[in-house]
Order: C-alpha cells, then structure tokens, then sequence
C-alpha cells in the first residue's frame, strides 16, 4: 500500500503474491499433467512427474467415452445459440435505442428486467413447455432455450452501442433515400460491430458451461453436450483417473484456446464503447 | 411498409424468443404454485398448501431450512474469505510492479473453469487415498492433516467455501483493483501529510470510498451463492453429501422437482422457485438501495 515498507514486509508480500500464483495454477498443472500418465503411476506415485508422457487416455475419451460426441454437441449448441441470440437483440436493440414509438420505454425495460431474473428457476415450466413441443432431448430446444438468456445481456449492450452513435447518420442516409432495413445492415450493423464481438463472446463461456438445462432436458447420450457428459462419464469411468483428468482437460481447453485467441478482440471492443 | 410493419420485423423475434423461454416459464412457475398437483395433472386449486408443505411436510421441513442455512453459511465463507482475500491481492498488487500483469492473469485463471469441472478436479486432488493434495500434506510432515476432507460432514461446506473461492478470487480482485484506480492519490497524501499510519489511512480513506465495488462483489457474490449448482453437484452429488451437509437450496430444487418429488413434484418445487426467487431478487434489491445510500452519504 506505502511506497516505503520495511524489507521483511516487502519479501512478506513477495512471498504471498507468488505463492498464491502457484496455488492458482498448480491444481490445473496437475490435471494436465496427470492426464498424461496411466492410472497406476497417479495411484503409485501422486505427487509424481509423467514418466513417458502419453496421450492415451485422450483416445480413450475421444472416441470411447464418445467425448467428441460432446464437443460437436456443446459447439452446435453454443455457436448457434450465441449467433441467434446475438442477431435477434442487434435487430430489436436498434429501434429501442434510437427511435421512440408507442410503448418503447415498457419494452426496454421489459427486455433489461431479463437482466435481473434468476432465470433457471422457471425451469419445471420449461420441462413442460419443451415436453408440449416435442422438443425434450432436443439440441434445437436447448439451442432456443440458450439464445433466448442471452437476450436481455445483448439487448442491454447492444442498445448503448446503438445510443452512442450520432443521430444525424440516420437522417442523412434517410435524406439519400435508405430505407430502414438498408440504415440498420449497412450503417447501424458495421458500425456496432466491435461491440457484436465482445456481446457474443460473453455470451459464450456461460453457455458453455450450462448444466443445470441439459442435466434436466436432454436423455441420450448422443445429445450430450460437454457438461452432461462430463456427469455421465464421472459416473462411469470412476477408477479411470488418467481418463477422468484427460475428460477434464477437454472440457476445459477450448475456453483458454477462445480467450487466448479473443482478448485482444474483447479489450478492443470494450474500449471502442468507452471512447465515444 | 408501414411503420409498425417495419418495427415489428426489428422486435418480435427476439420479444417472442425473450417471453416464451424466458418470462412465460417465471410467470408460470408462479401460477403452477398455487394449485394441487397429481403427476402432471392439475386436480384443483391450493392457495398456499403446496408453500406450507414445504415447511411442514418430511422431508422438506428439515431440507430446507438445513440448505438455507448452508446457502447462508456458504456466502458468509464466501465474503469472508474470498473477497477479503480478494481485497487484499487488489490492495498489494495496486503499487506492485514486477509480475503484476503475470500475477494478475495467474489469479484469474480458474474462473475461465466450468465450475463443474472445478468440483470434479478438487474431488480427485482432494481424495484420501489417492489424491495428491493429501499425499503432500504427509510428505511434508502434516499427516494429521490428510484427513477426508470432502467425506466428513464437518470439514466438507468450508472446503466447498474454499474451492469455490479459489475460482473466484480474480473477480472481487479485478473489481477492487479498478475502484482503487479511481481513487485520486491526492487522498491519501493528505493522509499521509497529517500523520495518518497505513492502517488508519486504510481503515478511513480507502476503505470508504471502496463502498460501491464493495457493494456491487457483495450483491453478486450473493445472488453467484445462492444460485450455486454445479460446483456442489460435482463435489458431492445432488444429495449435498455427506450426509446433506453440502445441501443447498439449488440442489434441493432440483430434486423436489426432478428426482424425489413424487407426485407433487410440479406444485411443490414452484412454490421452492418461488420463494427463493423473492429472496434472491428482494435481497438483491434492498442490498442496492442500502449500497447506494452508503455511496451518497460519502460524497
């Protein structure tokens, strides 16, 4: 906190800083490490270092434990409810941030109460809304279900992206003659652009870890997304720890590879709402 | 195209997605409550018996009052570890250099981890027989410690507490950090000039102008803990074991509703939605106006 501290309580807080650092990341360290040694050696020797590394237990999941199965799942799912959901709020998010028509205000706040809702506990009438429609052990269900609680996020975002652009570039493009659909796709859109990319990829990592909806809506292993099958397969595989460590490895690569690739995507839409 | 033509091509999708997913199954939860259920069949009205079963009727009446005592239990260990904690990294990294970045990173790492596979991992770190968390707890001369920890009902909350903490410190941390960013440095000069220690300058300066993050972690510390599913479901099953000493409300939720509900599953698990939704949602409220009053009487 004060610049001038005693060296004991400097090297205190060195200490506490880059221990915690270990703390953080061993236990990920140990997974990867793990899943990349034969059972026996993590029964024999826990502490222990992969004596010949080997990527094994990832065919085991892969194909056997029909992981891949999971991860198509999980990424049709996700993408198609991320870019559904995403869409239908840059459609409505547009006339409710910048035009006033009869009920706009009721309906944005209709839209932002979505924000506040504990949503997952509609869930039993969820159960037999899908049940009516046929659409239990369904990956469109949950798609649908998906995109439909990423709406209140999106419409929020998306609508002060919308506001912070100024109001006469829909008045000249209107004066050159544009219609409303052609204001939208080729000004309004390009120009929240950067915003479409942060919203989705918000959108995404809690949907790729939901559970609680596919734990109740879908039955067959086919449709499992990661998630699901991760449960089922911890079930199954219980004494098969280089296989569970490697499962878990899986489940949770994709999301580092994403943010890896994306942060600078992410910082770089954040900022260019901030600027205006 | 008319007018309305136009604006409903723009707002029905997502109204139509938004309501029938979203706000038709709250609203319903709702009216499902106060009627009487066989199965799935509506047999008449109940006014507020499926609620009064809840607290009347075995095993409910014991379930859940023991949840919510966990949930309660489980956001003051939360508070209480993981923001302190929390805190504490924004507070020492906030003048720190080297690393900070790295450190940073390193402390916000496990919540890019589905917190199931969170549960899981520290279900097999933590194994007594097998698991490596125990094994260097005795290779370090601890074997007292190498205990059971996820099989003992006394030991098994707090290290729910903890896991859970582990995956979430970076969030109160990135928080505070960026409140301590906004603090002007003109403030604790002052402080400093008038012979103010590091404590005290702490204690009366920083600390209440940290009023709105510390308001904004603790609302959304407590709707992420009483929301909590996933990390328990994996640590210790949809029963809360052992022995229901990790119960919580979302668990008992979904077993009234999926699992052991019986025939009066659908009435009784609503009534559970709905309860915990007025808490959740009415706690949430209150807590943001009490917040705000705080953050205006500073200024």
């Amino acid at each position: 906190m004060t610049a001038g501290r005693r060296a004991p309580g400097r090297v205190a807080v060195h200490l506490l800083l880059w221990g915690y650092a270990v703390v953080a990341l061993l236990p990920l360290v140990v997974m990867l490490l793990n899943s990349l040694r034969p059972t026996s050696e993590i029964f024999t020797a826990p502490l222990g270092l992969p004596a010949s590394p080997t990527l094994h237990s990832y065919g085991r999941v892969w194909t056997e434990a029909s992981f891949s199965t999971y991860f198509l799942n999980s990424l049709v799912v996700t993408c198609g409810a991320v870019l559904l959901g995403t869409a239908v709020s840059a459609l409505a998010a547009y006339p409710l941030a910048r035009h006033d028509f009869f009920g706009s205000r009721v309906l944005g706040a209709y839209f932002l109460a979505g924000l506040m809702l504990p949503i997952r506990l509609g869930l039993v009438p969820i159960f037999y809304l899908m049940d009516s429609m046929g659409l239990i052990d369904s990956l469109l269900g949950i798609t649908l279900l998906y995109a439909a609680s990423g709406v209140p996020f999106c419409v929020f975002v998306l609508s002060a992206f919308y506001r912070s652009l100024p109001g006469e570039l829909d008045e000249a493009a209107r004066l050159d003659g544009a219609g409303d659909f052609r204001i939208f796709g080729q000004i309004m859109l390009p120009l929240v652009r950067p915003a479409l990319a942060s919203v989705m990829l918000f959108q995404f990592v809690p949907l790729w870890h939901e559970f609680l909806y596919p734990l109740v809506l879908l039955r067959s292993d086919e449709k499992f997304t990661i998630p699901r099958g991760l449960s089922q397969f911890f079930g199954e595989y219980t004494t098969d720890w280089s296989a569970l460590f490697a499962g878990l490895v899986l489940a949770t690569a994709p999301l580092f590879v994403l943010f890896v690739l994306a942060t600078k995507q992410i910082i770089a839409g954040l900022t260019a709402g901030m600027s205006k | 195209m008319p007018r309305w033509r136009v604006l409903a091509v723009f707002l029905l999708p997502a109204l139509l997605l938004y309501s029938v997913f979203i706000i038709y199954p709250l609203v319903t939860a709702l009216n499902y409550s106060f009627f009487e259920w066989r199965g799935i069949r509506q047999v008449g009205f109940a006014g507020l018996d499926n609620y009064r079963d809840l607290f009347g009727v075995y095993p409910y009446d014991q379930q859940l009052w023991r949840a919510f005592w966990h949930n309660g239990l489980f956001f003051a260990g939360t508070m209480l570890i993981q923001n302190t904690v929390g805190l504490l990294f924004a507070l020492l990294l906030f003048r720190y250099r080297r690393g900070k970045r790295f450190l940073q990173a390193a402390f916000t790492t496990p919540y890019l981890v589905d917190p199931l596979v969170v549960g899981y991992l520290w279900s097999l770190l933590l194994n007594p027989t097998f698991g490596p968390v125990n094994a260097l707890l005795e290779a370090v001369g601890l074997d007292s410690w190498a205990l059971p920890w996820l099989g003992d009902t006394r030991t098994a909350l707090p290290i729910v507490i903890v896991v859970n903490a582990w995956q979430w410190v970076g969030f109160p941390m990135l928080l505070f950090s960026a409140a301590l960013a906004g603090i002007p440095a003109e403030y604790h000069e002052a402080a400093r000039v008038d012979g103010a220690s590091a404590w005290q300058t702490f204690r009366r300066v920083t600390l209440p102008l940290l009023t709105p993050a510390i308001g904004v972690v603790s609302v959304l510390t407590f709707i992420g803990n009483f929301n909590a599913f996933g990390l328990i479901y994996a640590m210790a099953g949809s029963t809360g074991s052992p022995a229901g000493s990790t119960d919580v409300l979302g668990l008992l939720f979904y077993r009234v509703a999926f699992v052991e509900g019986g025939v009066e599953a659908i009435g009784r698990s609503s009534a559970l939605a709905v309860l915990m939704f007025v808490f959740i949602f009415g706690v949430s409220l209150l807590a943001t106006a009490y917040f705000r009053r705080r953050e205006r009487m500073l200024v």
